[in-house]
């Protein structure tokens, strides 16, 4: 009972990670109908990002102010990249056909894990200590600062993303985007600059993610986008993809069947239960757990 | 002349050619001409990369589905042929010892072959039934998340070497079986494309609704052409085991897959020739770029979205070249032209 606890920790902790970046893609997905393969990627740059700049702040106490403000700058580098990724990849193929975007969206992905190999090096690097760690038995399950960080600041993400998308006058223009990109061009809405806020924020948010992971798991490598941004995006088809609670229940979902997996499982099989989740999902109920089915227009 | 008899002889001209070439480029034709074994080495690589680019062309370039799993036919076919040389290969060998030199060995790559294509083909038919509930992203998403499971689970059969790698694969094919293959997947695909099968196909590419509308049995046309390919596919991944004589999981995650997409996006998508032409110049360019290897892949993805913006329809579009000597009769309709799909 007891490991059952403990992996129930686990693995909502990393399913956490899994909700942050999976409200990325169900951002832009939600707009442009766009799988953003480069959003994993993203992510490693928000982790490589907080490295960096907590090794400028090498000086004093690990604390939460310092981690907080290591965040806030990853956050921004990410945001910028975002937008030029949006401005300079994806915007020039925005009416072309689907394919077409879609394989601008791999190359996009695959130049930022090379260009992260050429930069940072191949070779795993070790995250710095930001914040002070505690840890607690509770019920003979331990608990970590980092675990709950994570926990907490995912869902006051995800909160905030709802109550700006539902409540605010831009969320209404980015759901009159989503709902019908020529009609809100027509009503006023600037669909360019919904669709940058739209790259900025999900960018920010992987940046949070990758930060997060760094100070969970230490280790960060140029490649640690790519496992991540998949299962992300498995998570946020199977919360309902431009859901964005079913995003975080999606990313706890996977988070949740991949430490079991592992536990009870084999760890092989680690990266394979999020691919069978999809498929089955996809079979039997393609508009995810929270979303709605959309109906065919001819 | 009788079409059977003139067939044949071509059949039999293509084998007696490549037996031919092959003796010729390894140094068994003519004493001290041939091709040195490095150089030999990239071009026979290159000759099984025109297969799987010509295959997977036919998913993505002619049928318009999206498939990033085609690594993972590879494997089944690798793995599979690469089990049934080891274990079935020798005994049939022994019994063969009746045909001349040569003879029983080629009895062997194709029997694994054939084993390996099945097998890959019924990976494909398990990929294609489902792919008819989805479309464009969702599709390539569960092509690559199929691609991935196949390759867990190959990693996880311990009795082809699980994590340790398959090795002990004999030495059996080479330039000759590798190019021989080659120009028959060229031919069937080009045969396959230019029937009326192939017609539908394109027909599904174009515009699925219609499509159906018309009295195209889509559901058919997308299974099939998923069949064909991941049977190709499965036989280049033979040829792989054959001719590396070691395999590993590593050699066949979703990065390979994209490898082969990047091909046909090079030379078109919906080109024969051009999949040929984009699997040779990834070859020579990976090959010749070796030197600059951390700059290589940064290039090509940058060459990805480049194409992507500029050229969507890679250097050859949709044209081709034909050996007849008549214009077409019709025109096709390039991606990126016409009515965007983009929005809905």
């Amino acid at each position: 009972m007891e490991i059952f606890l403990q992996q129930l920790v686990n693995g909502l902790s990393l399913g956490s990670i899994y909700g942050l970046i999976a409200l990325g893609y169900t951002m832009v997905y939600g707009i442009l109908r766009l799988i953003n393969f480069a959003h994993g990627d993203v992510y490693m740059i928000g982790a490589y990002a907080g490295y960096y700049l907590s090794l400028k702040m090498r000086g004093g106490e690990p604390s939460f102010v310092k981690a907080a403000l290591v965040m806030l700058g990853a956050m921004a580098v990410c945001a910028l990249l975002g937008i030029v990724i949006e401005r300079f990849a994806y915007r020039p193929v925005r009416r072309a056909a689907k394919l077409t975007s879609l394989i601008t969206a791999i190359g996009v992905s695959l130049f930022l894990e090379n260009a992260g190999q050429l930069v940072f090096g191949p070779d795993p690097k070790f995250f710095p200590s930001l914040a002070p760690h505690y840890s607690y038995i509770v019920a003979g399950v331990r608990l970590t600062s980092e675990q709950l960080t994570v926990f907490v600041v995912s869902l006051m993400v995800a909160l905030f993303l709802y109550v700006l998308v539902m409540r605010t006058k831009t969320g209404v223009a980015m759901r009159a985007v989503s709902f019908n990109l020529d009609a809100a061009k027509l009503m006023g809405v600037s669909t360019n600059r919904m669709i940058v806020i739209t790259f900025a924020l999900g960018s920010a948010f992987a940046a949070v993610a990758g930060v997060l992971i760094g100070m969970a798991i230490p280790k960060i490598d140029p490649l640690m986008g790519i496992m991540y941004g998949l299962k992300a995006f498995v998570a946020a088809v199977l919360g309902g993809i431009g859901n964005i609670p079913g995003a975080l229940l999606g990313g706890l979902l996977i988070g949740l069947a991949e430490t079991f997996v592992v536990a009870y499982l084999s760890p092989t099989y680690r990266d394979a239960i999020a691919f069978t989740i999809l498929i089955a999902l996809l079979l039997f109920r393609p508009q995810g757990i929270l979303g709605r089915a959309a109906r065919e227009k001819v | 002349m009788p079409p059977l008899v003139r067939k044949l002889l071509y059949g039999i001209g293509l084998v007696v050619g490549m037996v031919l070439l092959s003796a010729l480029v390894e140094g068994r034709l003519i004493p001290g001409v041939a091709i040195p074994p490095y150089p030999l080495r990239i071009v026979t690589l290159a000759g099984i990369n025109i297969i799987l680019a010509v295959s997977l062309n036919l998913i993505n370039g002619f049928t318009g589905q999206f498939s990033i799993g085609h690594a993972g036919f590879m494997a089944i076919g690798a793995y599979g042929a690469g089990w049934m040389a080891i274990t079935v290969g020798p005994s049939v060998e022994a019994a063969l010892r009746f045909l001349p030199a040569g003879g029983a060995q080629a009895v062997v790559v194709i029997l694994a072959l054939a084993f390996g294509s099945v097998l890959a083909a019924m990976g494909g038919l398990v990929v294609g039934v489902p792919s008819l509930r989805l479309r464009g992203d969702y599709l390539a998403i569960v092509t690559l998340g199929f691609g991935e499971i196949i390759r867990v689970f190959i990693l996880n059969i311990d009795a082809i070497g699980g994590a340790r790698g398959y090795s002990g694969i004999p030495n059996l094919a080479g330039f000759g079986w590798v190019y021989f293959f080659a120009i028959v997947t060229v031919l069937l695909i080009r045969n396959v494309v230019g029937s009326s099968f192939g017609r539908t196909l394109v027909a599904v590419r174009e515009d699925e609704i219609a499509a159906e509308a018309m009295g195209v049995n889509t559901t058919r046309a997308k299974v099939l052409s998923f069949l064909i390919s991941s049977t190709l596919a499965g036989m280049a991944g033979g040829l792989f085991a054959f001719y590396n004589m070691y395999l590993h999981t590593n050699s066949f995650t979703f990065i390979k897959s994209i490898e082969f997409i990047i091909m046909i996006v090079i030379g078109g998508l919906g080109s024969i020739v051009g999949a040929v032409v984009g699997a040779v110049l990834y070859i020579v360019m990976t090959e010749g770029l070796r030197a600059f290897e951390q700059y290589r892949m940064v290039l090509f993805s940058l060459l990805l979205v480049l194409i992507m913006i500029f050229r969507p329809q890679g250097l050859f579009g949709h044209r081709d070249f034909s050996y007849r000597f008549r214009p077409r009769p019709e025109k096709l309709k390039r991606p990126g032209e016409g009515p965007g799909e983009g929005q809905g």
